[in-house]
């Protein structure tokens, strides 16, 4: 947990979301993912219940929450990694590009909504063959060569490895390790980018890395992601999602979440008088 | 779905099912030795096959009392020289040791683990034979104890330091000295995993033939004492199946059958003991 | 526990350190040595026994030197020693075991740990811990009666016929051969390296396995393009374990592989192994030299064994260290 309580909700809005996300509306936005009324089980444990939410197209979406909440296995549904887990059981519908991700081939779906996750995960291979190896499976077309460049720009590392490439990724440090997993999922041209605490692992540095590159990604892909850290959230998004024990209380564009929240259990949580 | 995916996801149910086959084919193996051993072995055991001694060579008949007997006698040997050891070793590397002369150990312990049963024959050949100039069960329970040892010594290390910290403090802060904190808390909260770790050594040694080949070596008869040659289930198969005789490979297969029943028996006995709670180390 | 652990007072005045004889008296001095004098006993038979393999081959380390390796002639008649053909034998037989069981054993170990759900998987690796229990007499009788015959019948005459031709595949054969003892010693080594590499497999962190996945790959990509090298240290571990065990076999490939000290080229062709002429002529060995001869080659086997087992743990020991250190 961040420090600093949100007494009387002076978190700093304006400078970053961007005054154009103020007057925006869900509604008038186009929406890439649209969730709805999600029930979500492991085993006979209800874990979410009657999620309902839009993604917006091209815009950072983050979801916050006390811990267990269901954020992260709200997220995991985005790209059905659930489904790793065999007594996992969803109901509802779940559109990308209005159309129902449950019932596609899982493994086109993966390739169009990646995923960075907690800690850095990169493969035990070098940089280049971290970045290449989701090109390379999927068969997409081009040199490689440029595209690892390309992706590993957007991931706001390549000055700091382009001499390096053949290294293997357990040689950078954490906040590299990252920024490769970040690349890595660029590399594949998701129209959807899920984030899970992409920070929580790292150091304060690298946290602010990486949070300036999120608002710059929005330009590429779509961004989802789950933070327990609100400062975060009020930062680098333009909605948030408020989930409290496997239920959505909250949705809105995040300077209004922030400054007047809707629900009292919003003001609760954002003010640090519990999570 | 594009062709490339379509491929891609064919490959991979393919060579899932195929890593299913590989799983499927290691176990049926089992299962065929077993069946093998039934059919050419069970209808040869009978009583004569238990309570005689072989007939002269030639003959037909008879049976592997002797070897029945050997084989326990070794075993009783191994036992004395390789449970103590081990035992008592494995006590001092979880209670009393330093790390450096620890780690030595078991080194020492993981080499003579590592070392061919035949090698330890020809030790055990120098060791007893040479000496006693002549084959004895106590040759070949000197070679089968020291395949004991390293799995005793582990495994009474690994159970030991298992003990929760709190048995043992609460003993100590009774003010009870460290040995007797040993031998009356520590030691009986892990007998059961020390006692199933020494029943699958002996399961292990008993199968062992290489070992015998030159120390106990052999015996159409009774063997008497400990300082003459004494036959063994496995040194019998060895022998019999190799021979030229029918009647000899149907006395090999019965005998096979009886060695591999006890050894599995004890396998499951012990791994289903030790199943239930504690992890089998692996040896 | 290992390490110093404090003393504790006994019942009575403590002030400082207790005298060595009222440490004797509470016994655990004497529980300490006692036990000690045990665990040193395990040393000494380690070093007693390489001691002895050294010494009690003199004899023909002296008289062939360098020369043992490398001579073909194994004739007892003239006292001539030479240990090709037996690490010949030795190494064909165990390479054609690994050919044979890496494939099968890394195959099955994945369906164990990435595919099977834990409850098979379990069961599974029980019976094939069952399996490594099965001694070698008893993989030498199915292999005499059963294997055998197999190889004479329908295996070789199926391959001579069209490839006989070539060196590798010349017959003739009558069933005990290279591939025979290959055969049996794969059966014999495969629960190894199931189950080493299954637990390595285990060990390899969720998240791997994860963003594969989210990158789009199958299943089958996932596993073996990530999951896999991962855990390839371990997996080779596992091989090496493998090959250890094959090379020191001696009842199995004794009863199998045709006993004839003759370097060949054909899989077909009968041969020796270190361990089988060990355990064949070592109570016939009339004469020192042949003895000692004997005892070199057991000396060999130690060293390779040896090798082996410790490129083995090491290897086992990275991987699994590699899996808890891995993220930043």
């Amino acid at each position: 947990m961040q420090s600093s309580p949100n007494q009387g909700l002076s978190v700093n809005v304006a400078a970053t979301a961007g005054a154009a996300a103020t007057k925006e509306n869900i509604a008038a936005l186009s929406l890439r993912m649209k969730i709805s009324k999600v029930n979500f089980y492991y085993g006979s444990k209800q874990i979410l219940f009657d999620i309902s939410m839009g993604v917006a197209d091209k815009r950072v979406t983050a979801l916050i929450g006390p811990s267990g909440c269901g954020k992260s296995t709200l997220l995991r549904t985005l790209n059905r990694m659930h489904e790793t887990v065999a007594t996992s059981r969803l109901e509802g519908e779940i559109l990308l590009d209005q159309q129902n991700i449950l019932v596609q081939d899982v493994t086109s779906l993966r390739r169009r909504v990646g995923m960075v996750f907690q800690r850095p995960n990169p493969f035990p291979k070098s940089i280049f063959d971290n970045v290449a190896y989701g090109p390379r499976i999927n068969g997409m077309k081009g040199p490689i060569g440029e595209t690892v460049e390309k992706s590993l720009r957007h991931a706001a590392l390549w000055e700091e490895v382009k001499d390096q490439l053949h290294k293997s990724a357990y040689d950078l440090s954490g906040g590299q390790q990252q920024r490769l997993c970040i690349a890595r999922a660029l590399a594949v041209e998701p129209e959807v980018l899920l984030l899970d605490e992409p920070c929580s692992a790292l150091d304060p540095i690298s946290t602010a890395k990486i949070e300036e590159l999120l608002v710059e990604l929005k330009n590429l892909t779509t961004i989802v992601i789950v933070t327990h850290n609100m400062q975060q959230a009020a930062r680098v998004s333009d909605f948030t999602a408020f989930l409290l024990t496997g239920q959505m209380i909250e949705f809105n564009p995040t300077p209004h979440l922030f400054t007047t929240p809707g629900d009292p259990r919003t003001e609760a949580y954002i003010t640090g008088r519990f999570g | 779905m594009n062709a490339r995916l379509r491929w891609r996801k064919f490959v991979s149910n393919f060579m899932l099912t195929m890593t299913g086959v590989c799983a499927f084919v290691s176990v049926a193996v089992l299962f065929l030795i077993l069946g093998y051993l039934l059919f050419n072995g069970g209808t040869s055991i009978n009583w004569a096959f238990l309570t005689q001694l072989p007939k002269p060579v030639g003959e037909e008949g008879g049976g592997m009392a002797n070897a029945i007997v050997g084989s326990a006698k070794l075993l009783l040997g191994a036992s004395l020289l390789g449970v103590p050891i081990g035992f008592l070793g494995g006590i001092y590397l979880a209670e009393f040791s330093g790390a450096k002369v620890a780690s030595v150990v078991r080194y020492a312990a993981d080499l003579l683990n590592g070392v061919p049963s035949i090698v330890i024959g020809i030790f055990a050949f120098s060791m007893v034979v040479r000496p006693f100039k002549g084959f004895s069960a106590l040759a070949g329970a000197f070679a089968l104890g020291l395949m004991m040892i390293p799995i005793t010594l582990r495994s009474t290390e690994e159970f030991l330091n298992g003990v929760p910290r709190m048995l043992r403090e609460g003993a100590m802060a009774l003010g009870a000295s460290k040995w007797k904190t040993i031998a009356t808390v520590i030691v009986p909260a892990a007998y059961r995993g020390i006692l199933t770790a020494i029943l699958l050594a002996l399961a292990r040694v008993a199968g062992e033939a290489a070992p015998l080949l030159f120390t106990s070596f052999g015996n159409r008869f009774w063997s008497q004492g400990w300082t003459q040659p004494t036959a063994a289930l496995p040194e019998m198969i060895f022998r019999y199946a190799g021979s030229a005789y029918e009647d000899w490979h149907r006395q090999a297969w019965a005998a096979g059958l009886v060695l591999l029943g006890l050894i599995l028996i004890i396998n499951i006995l012990a791994r289903t003991i030790l199943s239930r709670g504690i992890a089998v180390p692996r040896s | 526990m290992a390490t110093a652990t404090p003393t504790l007072p006994s019942a009575g005045p403590v002030a400082g350190s207790r005298s060595f004889l009222s440490k004797l008296r509470e016994g655990d001095e004497i529980a300490r040595l006692i036990t000690f004098l045990f665990a040193a006993t395990v040393v000494l038979i380690t070093v007693l026994l390489v001691y002895e393999l050294w010494i009690d081959s003199t004899l023909a380390r002296h008289k062939f030197g360098w020369h043992f390796f490398v001579t073909q002639t194994w004739d007892p008649v003239m006292d001539e020693y030479g240990a090709l053909p037996f690490i010949y034998g030795t190494l064909v037989s165990s390479t054609l075991a690994l050919l044979i069981a890496v494939p099968l054993g890394i195959g099955a170990s994945i369906f164990l740990a990435e595919l099977a759900p834990a409850r098979i998987s379990d069961t599974l690796q029980f019976f094939i811990d069952l399996l490594a229990a099965v001694p070698s007499v008893i993989y030498g009788l199915l292999g005499i009666f059963i294997v055998v015959p197999i190889m004479r019948e329908w295996i070789y005459p199926a391959i001579n016929k069209p490839l006989g031709f070539l060196p590798l595949f010349k017959g003739p054969s009558y069933g005990p051969c290279f591939l025979t003892a290959g055969m049996v010693l794969a059966i014999m080594v495969i629960p190894y390296i199931i189950s080493v590499s299954r637990e390595v497999l285990l060990s390899v962190p969720r998240d791997q396995r994860e963003a594969a996945l989210a990158l789009g790959s199958t299943r089958w990509e996932s596993t073996w393009k990530v999951v896999v090298p991962f855990a390839k240290t371990g997996i080779m571990g596992s091989v090496f374990l493998a090959l250890a065990r094959a090379l020191g076999e001696t009842m199995a490939v004794t009863m199998v592989i045709g006993n004839t000290p003759k370097i060949a080229a054909s899989l077909f062709a009968p041969g020796y192994s270190i361990a089988a002429v060990i355990a064949n002529e070592f109570t016939e060995a009339t004469g020192e030299l042949y003895t000692q001869a004997l005892i070199g080659l057991g000396l060999v086997l130690f060293l390779l064994t040896f090798i082996l087992n410790g490129l083995a743990r090491l290897l086992i020991i990275v991987t699994t260290q590699k899996g808890s250190k891995v993220s930043a």
